[in-house]
């Protein structure tokens, strides 16, 4: 039995048992403004970790950039490319019938991996900038630099259990009308952590 | 974040899911309040030490060395030992009371079911901000028990003071990690509730239940889940800053140049100033998400007793809006000593007067309820009209203060202790109190006992009155605040027969609080039976019985037809009309 | 009803207690502290005002509307009381912030006169040491290397910079009546807090900045200055006093001071 069901009991087996007054829409509609709901909180995260670089950068003149390191730009594409690949998953199962399980499973994978990949290429950035002698405590650069790529990391790795999750449930081919809502979800937030490492890696460049 | 397409609810079976890890937002509103109940006990605990400790600085007690004994040798209170109940005070009060029962307590049990809801959008989740608080809390109390005790550094804990660890004194090293450690996690918890808080009552609402005709209960719970959401999210940002700080030797908030007992420390051009911003950022914000709930539920109760419709609905819905908007923007009053830009301050006390204006929109609005009303005068309806009293003498201090011109004298002083005292330490309880006698009969199916709840308030409000006031006029003498005791300095002399008189108001109000604990345990076992709506009030949850199902409905599908507040309508039969009453 | 009686009762005491002025502000030695004090009456006065009249119609309705049996009347609202008293709260309330601008400019954002004495503070866990510029009338260069308390060098005033030989550095700030002070105010530990009562001053003192601050004392004496930032466990002790003395007498003063450093 899955995680959920444990907690929760088996799935209703009709529009009538489930909650809500009778409105299955309900649950998906909440998790939707969840979803955004969280995205407020997560950018106003990034908001202040950013308001206090400028600060930084602003105090003196002792702020030195330093070079990103050149795997930033791949760890771009991997996080880019496993956006689209989540949306055409995503579309994959709304739109066709008869495969459009077997072309959401193809897909939702390919943006998975992508996403490990883009975990991969950060540790590596980590690994090189290390190699090279810069640590979180070398500089006010290099500390702003290790905080944001780290606190998305985080981010991101939370984001990996949830496609994790969609995948397993995918592979068991368990995912019905009513774990749509999960699926979208889990393609907002993965769009949104694309969008947020696009804003803190121009951030770096630019102000790094 | 559980996202499944459809909800289901089955009734919990087994003691551990019913009443320990339950995803029932009743249980886990009753599991928030109890935490709020122990934490508010330990913390009066606290408080009553420190002003024993200010008033007998040199007394020996025996039960202080055998609890501290590096904190008290020989059972004498040393000063590191006294900060660091005061900065436990603090934040126990502020978070783990003030930030827990009115939203988390009152808002989880109640929210859904006056929107007509059958639970929160998320009820795993739900379950997962309790459990994380509890943890929270759980580590701020191991600070007590490290070596070196716990932090010094009050709740704000300015850098560099906070930020350098060990050798800026006992209880700066382990404690402070732990402080910070449990506060993050808070932070993790308030936003796991705020993002149900927000869901649940923008897309659970019922047919006919508009956002006009929710009860301000629900409007004052949807603002402070909006300010917590914003706010615990920068708060986060700081402790993640301060911890590298500590332990990674960043300078986020640590200037070069320092030397600290003697040495020269090598940190490169942080700012101090820094941490004061992203702190108060958060900081303001958070003393309303403390006061609103208590607002919305003095309107609600006042509505209720007066047996007349709340005056002004609309005006008391924007003015909590402009108090939640205004309240991000008024931060900086905090730091107009600070060092900060001089004309930033003179900014930010002008959007700080501003927010004075909805404030005072909603006293003459109560005010304007009670006139021309037929008040029963229950010990809800006391505890209610307590807060408005409080809330004026509270808020009517913010006035001085918001002045940086005035605030060049009575920043750190007794002023500024007494001004959010009165808010928070008493207005904000008192919406707790009221909160309990009013809603009490509905969770338990008992009714509390009326004599016991008119004594313990009448003691209560007195006795807050006497020890509070007389922080304002401490404060114009001068008296700076976080003092261990007052022997260096002469100035303070005449001020310590002030301060004694405040002592034994506070341990009488402590002792008092007693009535309000055997009352609620009592009445928990032995209290009369309370029918489903023993006032006579028209909101969702009196059309439930007492207590609730578990589905709180019981499966019916609702359609709201009244707004909240019809009280004393014409022409009908019974004084109110319920919100699902048909016509 | 008793909870009516029991406002009125306290709202008066309250009044009663800050009319009576039992504790109270010492008596300001400047020009500052007296407009200070001027300010403050006013906003006492309008939130005396505010606080009465809000206490006392509490109390009444208390009183006066106890249920009889009979049904309230169905008032929904009146928008011309809500404008009323929206805009008297924000003329009140905005009015007196502006008007207290004045006080606030004073100290921040005056110009620093030509004649000013600049003294310069240290502030430390937990002291405050303050340094004169002495006879050449300028600051020697200091290097936290050289910082000892132990050999009364608390500023780390460089030994090899003629210019610091006689800098005086006190542990009490010593003024001249009447003169403008500014005073340059560092800390090299944590933050501190200069306050002195009978100025009507208080500024944080903050590791990593320089803050300026302007004052003028006018009455000889010695004032207190309690440190007004929490900043360790030995806050509660950390004291300073400002003594004001006519100037002929600081002159006198700072000369001797000076001998003092020659013969060293």
């Amino acid at each position: 039995m899955a995680l959920s069901e444990t907690l929760q009991g088996p799935p209703p087996t009709s529009v009538e048992a489930s909650g809500w007054g009778g409105d299955p829409g309900k649950q998906r509609r909440a998790s939707i403004t969840g979803v955004y709901v969280l995205f407020a909180a997560i950018t106003m995260l990034f908001a202040a970790f950013t308001s206090a670089m400028v600060v930084r950068r602003g105090l003196g003149d002792d702020w030195t950039g330093f070079p990103l390191p050149g795997i930033l730009w791949v760890s771009t594409a991997f996080i880019l490319l496993s956006s689209v690949a989540l949306e055409l998953a995503q579309r994959a199962l709304i739109h066709s019938a008869k495969d459009g399980r077997q072309q959401f499973a193809r897909l939702w994978s390919l943006g998975t991996l992508l996403g490990l990949l883009f975990l991969g290429s950060q540790y590596m950035a980590w690994r090189q900038l290390q190699a090279a002698g810069v640590y979180v405590s070398s500089s006010p650069g290099s500390s702003f630099f290790y905080l944001l790529t780290v606190a998305h990391a985080v981010h991101v790795l939370g984001g990996v259990a949830a496609l994790l999750y969609i995948e397993a449930q995918a592979l068991l081919l368990q995912l019905g009308p009513a774990k749509r809502t999960a699926v979208e979800v889990c393609r907002l937030y993965w769009h949104f952590l694309a969008g947020l490492w696009v804003y803190l890696i121009l951030v770096l460049k630019i102000w790094g | 974040m559980a996202s499944h397409a459809t909800h289901v609810h089955t009734p919990p079976s087994g003691f551990i899911r019913k009443y320990i890890f339950s995803m029932d937002h009743k249980v886990i509103g009753i599991q928030y309040y109890f935490l709020a109940l122990f934490s508010v006990f330990v913390g009066m605990t606290l408080s009553v030490l420190m002003r024993f400790h200010m008033v007998y600085p040199d007394a020996k007690v025996g039960f202080f060395e055998t609890l501290w004994p590096t904190g008290a040798p020989g059972g004498v209170m040393t000063p590191e030992l006294y900060l660091s109940l005061m900065t436990m005070h603090g934040t126990i009060m502020v978070f783990f009371v003030l930030t827990t029962a009115p939203q988390g307590g009152f808002g989880n049990y109640f929210l859904p079911i006056q929107i007509g809801a059958e639970d929160m959008a998320f009820p795993f989740l739900n379950m997962l901000s309790f459990w994380t608080t509890f943890v929270a809390l759980m580590v701020l109390m191991a600070a007590f028990f490290v070596q070196g005790g716990a932090p010094l550094g009050g709740w704000t804990a300015y850098a560099p003071l906070s930020a350098l660890g060990e050798i800026a004194g006992p209880g700066q090293g382990k404690g402070m990690n732990l402080w910070i450690i449990s506060i993050a996690l808070f932070c993790g918890a308030s936003l796991m509730g705020a993002i149900n808080f927000i869901s649940t009552l923008i897309d659970l609402r019922v047919p006919g239940m508009t956002l006009m005709r929710m009860p301000l209960t629900c409007w004052a719970w949807f603002v402070t889940a909006i300010l917590s959401l914003l706010g615990f999210a920068v708060l986060l940002a700081a402790g993640v800053l301060l911890l590298m700080d500590r332990m990674v030797g960043t300078s986020f908030f640590l200037p070069a140049g320092l030397v600290v007992n003697d040495q020269i420390l090598n940190h490169k051009g942080g700012s101090p100033l820094l941490w004061q911003h992203l702190f108060w950022f958060f900081g303001h914000p958070e003393v309303y998400i403390a006061i609103l709930p208590g607002m919305g539920l003095a309107s609600n109760i006042l509505s209720v007793f007066a047996r007349k419709t709340i005056f002004g609905y609309r005006a008391m819905v924007y003015a909590i809006l402009g108090i939640g908007f205004l309240g991000f923007v008024v931060w900086g009053h905090h730091m107009f000593i600070s060092g900060m830009n001089p004309y930033t301050a003179i900014a930010f006390s002008v959007m700080t007067m501003a927010i004075g204006v909805p404030s005072a929109i909603k006293t003459f609005n109560w005010i304007g309820t009670l006139w021309g009303a037929q008040i029963r005068l229950t010990t809800a309806m006391l505890f209610a009209l307590g807060f408005v009293s409080l809330f004026v003498s509270g808020g009517i201090s913010g006035i001085f203060l918001g002045q940086p011109g005035l605030d060049l004298y009575l920043h750190d002083t007794y002023f500024v202790v007494g001004h959010f005292h009165m808010i928070m330490g008493v207005a904000a309880i008192f919406g707790m109190f009221a909160g309990t006698f009013f809603w009490f009969p509905k969770a338990s199916g008992r009714m509390m006992n009326e004599t016991l709840g008119k004594i313990h308030f009448y003691a209560t409000f007195i006795g807050v009155y006497a020890i509070f006031t007389p922080m304002h006029v401490l404060g114009i003498i001068g008296n700076p605040r976080r003092y261990a005791d007052y022997k260096e300095f002469e100035f303070m002399g005449p001020a310590m027969s002030v301060h004694t008189f405040m002592t034994y108001a506070a341990i009488f109000t402590a002792a008092v609080q007693i009535i309000f604990v055997i009352n609620l345990i009592w009445s928990m076992m032995k209290g009369a039976k309370a029918p489903d709506n023993p006032w006579e009030a028209t909101s969702l949850e009196w059309s439930i019985p007492s207590p609730p199902p578990f589905d709180n409905f019981g499966g019916k599908h609702l359609t709201v037809h009244h707004g909240p507040y019809e009280y004393g309508v014409p022409g009908k039969a019974k004084d109110y009309v319920m919100q699902i009453d048909p016509e | 009803m008793l909870l009516a009686l029991l406002n009125w009762v306290i709202t008066l005491a309250t009044v009663g207690l800050f009319a009576g002025k039992y504790w109270w502000f010492p008596e300001g030695i400047n020009e500052h502290a007296h407009r200070y004090d001027g300010h403050f009456m006013t906003t006492l006065y309008i939130t005396g005002v505010i606080f009465f009249l809000a206490q006392m119609s509490l109390g009444w309705t208390i009183f006066r509307y106890r249920s009889n049996g009979g049904r309230a009347a169905y008032v929904e609202g009146n928008n011309t009381m809500e404008v009323v008293w929206t805009v008297g709260a924000a003329v009140l309330f905005i009015g007196a912030v502006l008007m207290s601008t004045e006080i606030w400019t004073g100290v921040h954002m005056a110009e620093t006169p030509a004649d000013a004495l600049t003294i310069e503070l240290n502030a430390k866990q937990f002291a405050f040491n303050f340094r004169y510029a002495g006879a050449d009338g300028k600051f020697g260069k200091t290097d936290i290397k050289q910082i000892s308390d132990a050999n009364g060098n608390p500023f780390g005033v460089d030994e090899k910079d003629p210019a610091g030989k006689d800098d005086v550095t006190s542990s009490a700030i010593r003024v001249p009546a009447g003169k403008p002070i500014l005073l340059k105010m560092k800390s090299r530990d944590v933050i501190h807090n200069f306050f002195v009562r009978e100025l009507r001053v208080k500024q944080d003192v903050v590791p990593g900045m320089e803050i300026p601050l302007h004052f003028q004392a006018d009455k000889p004496g010695s004032y207190e200055v309690p440190c007004s930032e929490l900043c360790g466990l030995g806050h509660h002790q950390m004291r300073s006093s400002l003594i004001v003395m006519p100037p002929a007498d600081f002159e006198k003063w700072l000369k001797d001071e000076d001998q003092k450093l020659k013969q060293q």
